[in-house]
């Protein structure tokens, strides 16, 4: 599997690290459920999905990557600064 | 049909034209007392138990393939009770205790090997860790026992005692551990419960769950609408997907975790080995191959086959650990869709819809549950009432923080196991 | 048997060899099974279940049959192919799964007993009684079981991994292949070419096809070249492409050294590839499959494309009156080489009713061979015409039944071959593999010119996609027939006919499981192992998908289809995991006092990917325990010296660096002065533990974070975590800077004695105070201070760049001798620590939250931070969870060990009574007992009470009393004074 970083170009993927769905994290307030939603209930999609990869072998950025958890096909990659993530 | 020594010594004399089918291939009814949406391990075991235990008959199992395709037909097959948090540890204890007793009561020869594993350790911090946990196996009524470095070498010589990255402490030895027939625990299970009248109905893909007034109605499959008051989703790999028709969204993340087997080779590992700083685990099938695994490929995933880097990172861990085994050759790699939870225990457990009850999250770690997991969903399922050994897999403990079951201790988020 | 004029070999040359012990010679450019076939060696093998005597069925990878050993000792190699194994000078070979003898093998009775041992048997038997399985049953199997043995000594040869990238990756190097390569090549794209074979060529080299008036292996010649002489173009003999991952990446086995008598130093055996390919044209044949026939399975029958590569690539008869059982016009072609050499052909035994008739061979047209007879080899064997079955004397059978496309890598990623029934053949779909294109045979165009205009096609279509103009290329003239091939997968009939030659599996055994309701071919392969053998159904899936399909009333695409997955054929593990033997698994780590410590005979233990002391013996010591107490009170005393450089040191710089940093600790950073330092407790978002450690404020927009050894690189991408995605925001930075600073604790009574002694300026007790930190000059390098301690102690730890620690650490460790003191290891620093009652990894183990460890008032109330919100969650915060507890031994045992549970007094000891667990245990000098630190159900409410820790793997049972986990010191007076 190769990821293209936006900075750093096309890379193995045993330079990133994986760390899964791509979610906004609720308000301090924002309640019981919101919070269960954010940190353990998953849509675990199959077919598209937004998830974040960090490039820990690289420079060091976090992206999100748009791919298909069915054919694996990577249809997207943003750096997580740029991304409305 | 009762299979027995006897009998194929018979059919062997008569030309083998008495062998009559597992199981039957009945067309799906209108409606049954109970539904399981799902033929593998753990829902032809519930069936089964359903059937034998509980004396329901009016039961189907819906498999959208054939009986036995999920991951109970691709694992690495080893059966042990060694788990250690309160919650855990009784449940596989009492699923090795079913394991024990598993081809008489199934009358089918599911190779239950009792051969022993020894998961290995490599610092004084993970001796004390194993310690714990064996403590608690012994807790359990289960059986444990500490072995130094040189008790690790009077069974597994071959290992790398001079120059391991990281030194062979010593090891967890567990007798009652071993591995299982994959494929021959579904049949077993399939088997037992088609002659107790369960309708196993394969290429029956459910579309839909019906659901009114909050109470589930039946089911939507590919082969028309089935009605049942009591629905069990028994689906691990596809949880997420079958839980969305019910409105539900579940704390699980699909993974693909790989296997691989070697060419058949003479006998040369005889317990099952596990080598925790690389997340491997090595045994050798009664055919010959060594039957060995690693850790998940680290990305969500349905596709049923991964990537270099993991496969890769079996391999080296395996020469690290024991580099007699660098020509054997690699004959076959496959993967498995993983229910991952962020705990890395499973959930048994009722859902908010009156009637639907669920069992996923088995991780990577299914294989060995199969018998009591079935024994339990069917207990809650029958009965209303969590089976005592299972009250721990509860659907809520994420959202409460109770009895949140991180076996492993690398954080109850999803993606650290 | 040699046959004169024909082959690709150096008829000068002599290679001898032995075989089962017995010496033969063969030529260069021969394989094992040429060579061995070329010395009228028929009998090579045992089938694995039944024994029977086998030959060799193939000329390829595919071999079912023909597995040796080859090597001794460590380099012993089983399941080696005889047919893919070439002939080198002094080659050892010996035959597998057989004793005492090839010849002589007594477990060749389980072929009497065969009507007993059909497919599944074993399920239906062997359950009684019980605890037979594992003591008599199972061992009696696995003995029987198995092919080749492992040598059981650690890997001695070398082998390697590499990486390759290229604009197309080409998969054989036969016609479409080598064309797809010219192509590719004169447009001036990075191209590698693998083909598995030591020559390139493929089936060119193995007909007697001309191509352009050339014979084949002279075209072969001539492209090469031309290939050759192109500085774009690689081609890789003796690799094969073994599975096709994401994103174009191929894994292709190259066997780098496996022909050498003697391989030059440094060379490996193997080379394992990942070659990333922006196309791929997947060029890699076709395989012929077998027909199931009463006792196919003897030594002398074989395919006849074998026959025919032994015949023309090798000069080699397999027999001396061949008779040839074919479905397409492959027999007359067969017939036809063997006769153009001189062999006498017995007949050909041609199913298709309207077969040509040949003028110079027997045709049996609509016949079948139904049945053959020998007992190690081929004697005769019996044809069933329209008019009865007759008898012919034959010593080697060609037998073809079609061909079926190597399609196995388009399969690798899920996809599945569509039936195609003009070929009766599965072929690949379109866009199975991304950026793969299928040619020639492996897609369905089996004739020579239909694969060399394959290969340009398929080059062409790349070179588009890369955006590359394509060259002219002109076609070859070539044989352009087609095979004319009508279905014949089994000649009814009884007895047994092989399909799966290597697992024993017969049409009986499909037709059983059929019977039994294994209809799904996924079933059927699982019950009666069909497909699973060495050649992974490579000759027999399709033979035996047909033979389902017959036996359930469907058609084969209804039946199912095949799949395949990697690798294509099997690769040693030592190739795929190279370099990991040994210390080659994991990076090792070394801090700048490694050198110093080694040579005062400090054990260096493991400590993550670092090495750390264990103790410093001195002399006279004879255990760990006497080092170990001694630096511990030499620290109490009077300085320890102790390397700490492995904890992670993130340097955050920024205006909002403390805004952030309260946003990841639970506790505030925000308000810490410049100059000082502060414990902080860092959560998950699921408000667990995640990571403790000090930080310390250099300047207004300056901190320096500290980690535990274990979790720095998680708290680094933590931190980018937090900061990229919940934080962009704030204006903040940060570097790792573990591996640039040395850092070394100066812990005891007598430490600012110590620092004054190497420190440019002494230091004023006034300005450095208990968590102080700052810049100090060490002998003239700038270096950095902080007073911290994790002993207990008045301590410091002082860092200076890396490239001083060495010199620092045995500076310090000569002034801290001088003082009474000296170095001491990480045993002494648990036991300081765990008299101070302060928790590492062994409490902080991934399910510990802050209540826990009695810290919950650490996390902020007026401010939001990671793992706030969830630490909150009920199940965190309740009283009955186990919680942080110190435990004294009270009772007449006074042995204490991690790992031990908890129970109250007089409870039993099962886990319906478990209280909690023991973490850390130490014996404490300065106590003069053992100390421990645990988790209880209840923790500091329970200080008082009498438990009993039960460690029943050990046999220890000791009563412990509660109490506060900080034994030494609980006021602190020391540690500030």
């Amino acid at each position: 599997m190769r990821i293209t970083c936006p900075i750093c170009g096309e890379r193995d993927r045993r330079e990133f690290y994986y760390r899964g769905a791509a979610l906004d994290r609720p308000d301090p307030e924002a309640g019981q459920e919101a919070w269960d939603d954010y940190v353990y209930l998953r849509d675990n999609p199959a077919g598209r999905t937004r998830d974040l990869w960090y490039h820990d072998a690289g420079c060091g950025s976090w992206l999100v990557v748009e791919r298909d958890t069915v054919s694996h096909a990577i249809l997207n990659v943003a750096l997580a600064l740029d991304a409305d993530a | 049909m009762r299979f027995s020594g006897l009998r194929v010594l018979k059919e062997g004399l008569t030309g083998n034209r008495g062998w009559t089918p597992h199981w039957r291939d009945p067309e799906p009814k209108s409606e049954y007392d109970i539904l399981i949406i799902g033929g593998g391990g753990h829902g032809l075991s519930t069936a089964y138990y359903l059937a034998r235990k509980h004396g329901l008959r009016n039961i189907a199992v819906l498999e959208k393939g054939y009986i036995g395709g999920g991951n109970v037909g691709r694992n690495t097959t080893i059966v042990r009770a060694n788990y250690f948090l309160p919650g855990n540890s009784e449940f596989y204890s009492h699923s090795l205790k079913l394991w024990e007793g598993l081809e008489q009561d199934l009358n089918y020869n599911v190779m239950h090997s009792q051969r022993g594993i020894i998961n290995l350790f490599h610092s004084d911090g993970q001796r004390d860790a194993a310690a714990r946990r064996g403590n608690a196996m012994i807790n359990q009524g289960d059986d444990a026992e500490l072995l130094d470095r040189d008790g690790v070498r009077r069974f597994a010589p071959y290992l790398d005692f001079e120059n391991l990255r990281f030194p062979i402490y010593g090891g967890l030895y567990h007798k009652r551990g071993g591995t299982a027939r994959h494929d021959a625990v579904a049949w077993g299970y399939a088997r037992g419960a088609d002659s107790r009248g369960v309708d196993l109905i394969q290429n029956c893909e459910v579309t839909g769950i019906d659901i009114e007034g909050g109470a589930v109605q039946g089911v939507q499959t590919t082969r028309g609408a089935i009605r049942a008051s009591k629905v069990g989703i028994v689906v691990a790999g596809r949880s997420s997907q079958v839980a969305a028709m019910a409105g539900m969204r579940l704390p699980v993340e699909s993974h693909v975790l790989q296997a691989f087997v070697t060419e058949g080779l003479k006998p040369v590992v005889d317990q099952v080995i596990t080598f925790g700083m690389g997340h491997f685990y090595i045994s050798q099938s009664d055919k010959g191959g060594l039957v060995f695994g690693g850790d998940i490929d680290m990305y969500a995933s349905y596709a049923a086959r991964g990537n270099l880097p993991a496969v890769e990172h079996v391999m080296e861990a395996g020469m690290a650990l024991m580099p007699m085994i660098g020509k054997a050759k690699v004959l076959r790699s496959w993967g498995g869709i993983m229910d991952m939870t962020p705990d890395g225990s499973p959930i048994i457990d009722r859902t908010g819809i009156e009637g639907l009850f669920l069992n996923c999250g088995w991780n990577y770690g299914g294989f060995k549950a199969v018998p009591a997991s079935g024994d339990c969903f069917a207990h809650l399922m029958a009965t209303g009432r969590p089976h005592p050994v299972a009250t721990g897999f509860r659907l809520d403990r994420f959202r409460t923080g109770h009895g949140i079951l991180d076996e492993e201790g690398t954080g109850a988020q999803h993606n650290l196991h | 048997m040699r046959v004169a004029g024909k082959g690709l070999l150096d008829r000068s040359s002599s290679v001898p060899f032995t075989f089962d012990g017995v010496r033969y010679a063969g030529l260069e450019g021969d394989t094992l099974a040429s060579a061995l076939l070329a010395n009228d060696v028929l009998l090579v093998g045992r089938s694995f279940k039944y024994h029977r005597p086998r030959g060799i069925l193939t000329a390829g990878s595919e071999e079912p049959n023909a597995l040796v050993t080859t090597g001794r000792g460590a380099g012993r190699d089983p399941n080696v192919r005889a047919t893919v194994q070439e002939l080198y000078e002094g080659l050892e070979a010996r035959s597998q799964n057989r004793w005492p003898s090839l010849r002589f093998d007594a477990m060749a009775i389980n072929d009497l007993a065969a009507p007993f041992l059909g497919a599944g048997f074993y399920y239906k038997t062997f359950m009684w009684p019980r605890a037979f399985w594992e003591k008599i049953y199972e061992p009696v199997i696995r003995r029987a079981a198995g092919l080749g043995a492992l040598s059981g000594i650690a890997n001695a040869d070398r082998y390697e991994r590499a990486h390759a990238f290229c604009d197309v990756l080409i998969v054989g190097a036969g016609p479409a292949g080598l064309m797809a390569a010219l192509v590719a090549g004169r447009a001036g794209a990075d191209v590698i070419v693998a083909d598995e074979d030591f020559r390139p060529g493929g089936r060119l080299l193995a007909e007697n096809d001309s191509i352009d008036g050339m014979s084949g292996s002279a075209w072969v010649q001539g492209v090469q070249s031309e290939l050759a002489a192109m500085d774009n173009v690689r081609l890789m003999t003796r690799t094969t492409v073994v599975g096709a991952y994401d994103q174009g990446t191929y894994g292709a086995l190259e066997r780098v050294g496996h022909h050498r008598a003697h391989r030059p130093e440094g060379l490996p055996l193997e080379c394992f590839w990942r070659i990333v390919a922006k196309r791929t044209v997947l060029a890699a044949g076709a395989l012929e499959r077998p027909v199931a026939f009463r006792d196919n399975d003897r030594p002398g029958i074989m395919m006849a494309g074998a026959v025919r590569a032994y015949l023309n690539r090798w000069g080699v008869s397999p027999g001396k009156a061949v008779t040839v059982f074919a479905n397409s016009d492959d027999g007359h072609r067969t017939a036809r080489d063997l006769l153009e050499a001189g062999v006498h052909v017995a007949g050909v035994i041609d199913s298709r009713p309207d077969a040509p008739k040949a003028a110079d061979f027997a045709v049996y047209r609509g016949a079948q061979v139904c049945g053959s007879s020998g007992r190690r080899g081929l004697e005769s064997i019996t044809i069933r015409t329209l008019s009865g079955e007759q008898r012919v004397q034959s010593d080697c059978l060609a037998m073809s039944g079609g061909w079926n496309p190597t399609l196995h890598l388009t399969c690798h990623m899920g996809g599945r071959p569509r039936w195609s029934p003009d070929i009766a053949a599965f072929v690949p779909v379109e866009g199975a593999v991304p950026g793969m294109v299928a040619a020639g045979a492996c897609n369905g165009a089996f004739s020579t010119a239909a694969c060399l205009q394959e290969g340009v096609r398929a080059g062409r279509e790349v070179l588009s996609q890369l955006g590359l103009a394509a060259p002219d290329v002109e076609l070859p003239v070539a044989d352009d027939a087609e095979a004319g091939l009508q279905p014949l997968w089994a000649v009814p009939g009884k007895g047994r006919a092989w399909l799966d030659f290597q697992n024993d599996v017969t049409v009986k055994d499909v037709n059983q499981a059929a019977a039994e309701n294994f209809h799904s071919v996924e079933h059927m392969k699982r019950y009666t192992t069909q497909g699973m053998a060495t050649d992974q159904g490579k000759n027999s899936n399709v033979g035996a998908l047909a033979v389902l399909a017959d036996a359930t009333g469907r058609s084969i695409p209804e039946t199912g289809t095949t799949t395949f997955r990697p690798p294509y054929s099997p690769v040693a593990i030592a190739a795929l995991g190279a370099g990991a033997q040994d210390k080659g698994f994991a990076p090792e780590r070394f801090t700048t006092s490694h050198k110093a410590s080694v040579e005062r005979g400090a054990p260096m233990i493991e400590a993550g990917l670092w090495y750390r002391p264990s103790y410093f013996p001195a002399p006279g010591e004879t255990t760990w325990r006497q080092s170990c107490d001694r630096e511990v009170g030499m620290v109490r005393q009077a300085v320890g010296i102790c390397d700490v450089s492995t904890l992670g040191k993130i340097d955050i710089q920024g205006a909002d660096a403390g805004a952030f940093l309260d946003f990841v600790y639970a506790n505030t950073f925000s308000t810490l002065k410049v100059g000082r330092v502060r414990y902080g407790l860092m959560l998950r978002e699921d408000g667990f533990v995640m990571d403790d450690g000090t930080t310390a404020r250099l300047g207004e927009c300056h901190y320096l974070m500290t980690t535990t050894t274990a979790a720095a690189g998680e708290v680094m991408r933590h931190l980018e975590h937090v900061h990229q995605l919940l934080r962009p925001e704030l204006d903040v930075a940060f570097a790792s800077v573990t591996e640039q600073w040395a850092q070394f604790a100066v812990a005891g009574p007598k430490s600012r004695a110590l620092l004054d002694s190497v420190l440019d300026a002494p230091l004023d007790p006034v300005e450095w105070p208990f968590m102080a930190c700052g810049p100090v000059s060490v002998m003239g390098v700038n270096g950095r201070l902080f007073r911290i301690s994790f002993s207990g102690e008045h301590a410091y730890e002082l860092a200076v760049p890396a490239r001083y620690g060495d010199s620092l650490f045995r500076m310090l460790v000569a002034r801290a001798e001088a003082l009474g003191g000296g170095p001491y290891g990480m045993e002494a620093l648990n036991v300081l620590r765990i008299e101070k009652g302060f928790i590492t990894h062994a409490e902080i183990h991934g399910r510990t939250t802050a209540f826990d460890i009695g810290m919950e008032r650490m996390v902020a109330t007026r401010k939001d931070c990671i793992g706030k919100v969830l630490s909150q969650r009920p199940g965190l915060l309740d009283p009955s969870r186990e919680r942080l507890v110190g435990l004294r031994p009270v009772g007449a045992v006074k042995q204490m060990v991690s790992g031990a549970h908890l129970f109250e007094a007089d409870a039993e000891a099962v886990r319906q009574n478990d209280q909690g667990y023991v973490t850390s245990v130490c014996y404490s000098p300065t106590m003069g007992q053992m100390l421990g630190l645990g988790f209880l159900k209840g923790g500091p409410d329970r200080y008082g009470e009498t438990v009993r820790m039960v460690d029943h793997l050990r046999g220890i049972e000791t009563l412990c009393v509660v109490v506060n986990p900080v034994f030494f010191d609980p006021e602190g007076g020391r540690v500030r004074g």
